[in-house]
């Protein structure tokens, strides 16, 4: 369970968000929507535990232990998973590489790169399959050269194979096209399933087309300014942010 | 490599903890003072070499006392040529054919590289200079059977002199530059290999440089002659263990393929960091030949090594990939050269480097294509990633093109790794130096498949090992 209690964030002396209190059950997909620059992206990463994203104020506690004052790897292999809204390419390392490293991280296996078992391999290429790339991407250097949608995709992929407890997704449906979203939604849908907590930031209610949110949290400005059940996501995608400003 | 030697050499910083401090080892001549004409005989008598060859040394050492110090040369303040031994022969009387023959403690540095898992392994013949000269030397009985000659190189001066003439100081020449004088008045060492018509060696043959104390110079040169339509892989490893102040390395390597033949020459440079290195290399390659040069460089104070090819006969090509890394304050000073001289000639270079904790890393090629080389390509690639703030990389890359019909092709990047990327690894629960390692071995990886694979597992570890503060990743 991840609970964020009276979070306040600054970036380069500016506060970005001020008094957000969410709470993500286990097995609970909450949405996070607002319009461009209410603070979305900041909410992600200032969990996640990205550099320049000051904690002013609040908590971040995951199964009750406070991650604030974290390394992000150390968020990260305590179960916390951002799926970036535009994962940055890394040139030279494969994808595949990249998923084998994180896995051997979290069960400390020390040479990093090396393949630990076959049933990696195996589940990365089931893996693709699932989330609609060939199987060639598992030797594609990490998103580069990819597509939105392909960014969106191996993302997915990463957040399915590292099992972590809370799975965060910017945007996660920017990029695709209507079939790519509806398997997206799938396997949101799956993760929430196996009891992990999803927090899913968007702008638009697309994705809630094909899955419908247990919560919504509405950001604007900063700060939550309505909170409901899966309703609210259609409501704002047909009137819009601005009954809440 | 057996697991202990592997595991050693991988688990450690750099030469120095393989190999430790320098220990003293027994010398029966060491030849040392201010450079003369006395000095150059002196080594031509220790070596008991031909006429001709001493006229050669002579010549040489007039052209180092007239010629400037080249103005790309930076960094070498602290070079006292007075204070250096040019010579210095290890008490052994004839290069060692077994390796219990060796002087225990020139064997303890050999075990510690794992050389002779190697050459069991991998190698179909090997050299192993330890200071001025060959201390080991063995040809695998299929060398000899094929009619390869593979000797020291001073053996060959005096059992081939025909050969050895018409081939050396010819690829490389004397007045080349002040620092390839000073090696052709002093050289002692290296390998000669001969590789008869058709003749294909399909295991490589290795030569090792080691230097074991401060103040002293190594000069050896190789030549390698591929007669037509063979094959040779050659590879050098240098290294040296800690030494108290620095020493001097001023090594040359000539290589000459005849028509249709290949050679591929690799260097593995790991020299401790108080070394300082010119290892000056050019090959010429007739029609249809090639010539590939690759070389990782590790270690050295500061390094200049300029891979060159001379691509002579119509049709012929060659590649050069460099991959520098320069750690801390160090620099590498590299730069591959091609020359086309004749009509379809190829080549291609890729350099990399790596800059991290102040090291700092230079490229300067050339390629020129002359006038008559009828549509001869040139590509160039040169990649620079910088790790830190204080870390620097500079990129110098030199076209001269007379021939219309020529085409050269040229990339640079310089990179830094990115906050963005440095975060998403670490989200994926990497430190941050787990996530630089990462990337910088991706941003090599795809040349390293062009190395024997004994090496790119010690090149994989030494950058892993190297980005990580103590004692290994993890």
């Amino acid at each position: 369970m991840l609970e964020i209690e009276n979070l306040a964030v600054e970036v380069e002396g500016k506060t970005i968000l001020e008094n957000i209190n969410l709470r993500v059950n286990k097995g609970e997909l909450h949405a996070i929507m607002g319009p461009n620059g209410s603070g979305k992206s900041t909410l992600a990463y200032a969990i996640a535990g990205k550099g320049g994203y000051v904690i002013r104020n609040g908590k971040i506690l995951l199964d009750g232990e406070d991650l604030t004052r974290l390394e992000p790897e150390e968020r990260a292999l305590k179960g916390i998973f951002l799926g970036f809204q535009e994962p940055p390419p890394l040139p030279g390392v494969k994808l595949s590489t990249l998923i084998v490293a994180a896995l051997n991280k979290r069960r400390g296996v020390k040479d990093l790169t090396k393949l630990s078992s076959m049933r990696d391999y195996k589940a990365i290429l089931e893996g693709l399959e699932k989330v609609g790339l060939s199987k060639s991407y598992a030797l594609r250097e990490a998103n580069v050269g990819f597509s939105g949608g392909e960014k969106k995709r191996a993302e997915i992929l990463q957040a399915m194979l590292l099992d972590p407890k809370i799975v965060i997704l910017d945007e996660p449906d920017s990029g695709l096209d209507v079939e790519g979203v509806a398997k997206i939604a799938e396997i949101i849908g799956e993760l929430r399933g196996e009891g992990k907590g999803l927090l899913v930031i968007t702008h638009y209610a697309r994705i809630f087309k094909h899955i419908k949110p247990d919560k919504v949290s509405i950001l604007v400005n900063g700060k939550i300014v309505a909170k409901g059940g899966g309703e609210l996501a259609y409501k704002v995608d047909d009137e819009g942010y601005k009954s809440f400003s | 490599m057996t697991t202990n030697n592997a595991e050693e050499l991988l688990s450690a910083y750099s030469p120095e903890d393989v190999l430790g401090y320098a220990k003293p080892v027994k010398t029966s001549l060491i030849i040392k003072g201010k450079l003369s004409r006395g000095i150059v005989e002196e080594i031509s008598r220790a070596k008991k070499e031909p006429g001709w060859m001493l006229r050669l040394r002579l010549r040489a050492l007039e052209l180092f006392e007239k010629l400037p110090t080249p103005n790309w040369v930076i960094g070498l303040e602290e070079l006292d040529l007075e204070e250096l031994a040019y010579y210095v022969r290890p008490d052994v009387k004839e290069p060692a054919v077994t390796y219990e023959d060796l002087p225990p403690e020139i064997r303890d540095y050999y075990d510690k590289l794992g050389i002779p898992e190697m050459e069991a392994k991998l190698l179909s013949g090997i050299t192993f200079q330890f200071e001025s000269e060959t201390v080991y030397h063995k040809a695998k009985e299929t060398l000899e059977k094929k009619g390869v000659i593979m000797l020291p190189m001073e053996e060959a001066v005096i059992k081939y002199p025909d050969l050895v003439k018409q081939y050396f100081s010819k690829i490389y020449p004397i007045a080349d530059h002040k620092f390839a004088a000073l090696h052709y008045a002093l050289w002692s060492g290296g390998a000669f290999v001969y590789i008869p018509k058709g003749v294909k060696v399909t295991e490589p043959i290795e030569a090792f440089f080691l230097i074991g104390q401060s103040l002293e110079g190594q000069f050896e040169h190789s030549l390698i002659i591929a007669d037509e339509n063979s094959y040779l892989h050659f590879i050098e490893g240098c290294s040296a263990p800690m030494l108290k102040r620095y020493s001097f390395h001023d090594g040359a390597v000539e290589l000459y393929a005849h028509g249709g033949s290949a050679i591929k020459f690799t260097t593995i440079q790991n020299w401790s960091k108080n070394v300082v290195n010119f290892n000056n290399k050019r090959g010429i390659a007739e029609e249809n030949a090639r010539i590939d040069w690759i070389e990782g460089g590790l270690g050295s104070r500061i390094t200049y090594t300029y891979p060159s090819s001379i691509l002579k006969g119509a049709n012929s090509s060659s590649s050069s990939i460099v991959i520098q890394m320069s750690k801390g304050p160090y620099v590498k000073d590299s730069g591959s050269k091609m020359y086309h001289l004749a009509p379809n000639t190829r080549s291609k270079i890729i350099n990399k480097s790596i800059s991290v904790d102040g090291g700092v890393n230079i490229y300067r090629g050339l390629v020129k294509i002359n006038k008559g080389a009828v549509k001869a390509r040139s590509h160039v690639e040169c990649q620079s990633l910088i790790l830190d703030d204080h870390s620097y990389a500079y990129t110098y890359p030199h076209n001269q093109v007379e021939e219309p019909s020529a085409i050269i092709t040229h990339e640079a990047t310089t990179g830094r790794i990115g906050e963005e990327q440095l975060f998403y690894l670490r989200q994926r629960s990497l430190t941050e130096q787990e996530a630089t390692s990462l990337i910088a071995i991706g941003f090599i990886e795809d040349v390293m498949k062009d190395m024997p694979f004994e090496y790119v597992n010690i090149l994989r570890k030494v950058i892993e090992i190297e980005f990580s503060k103590v004692g290994g990743l993890g």
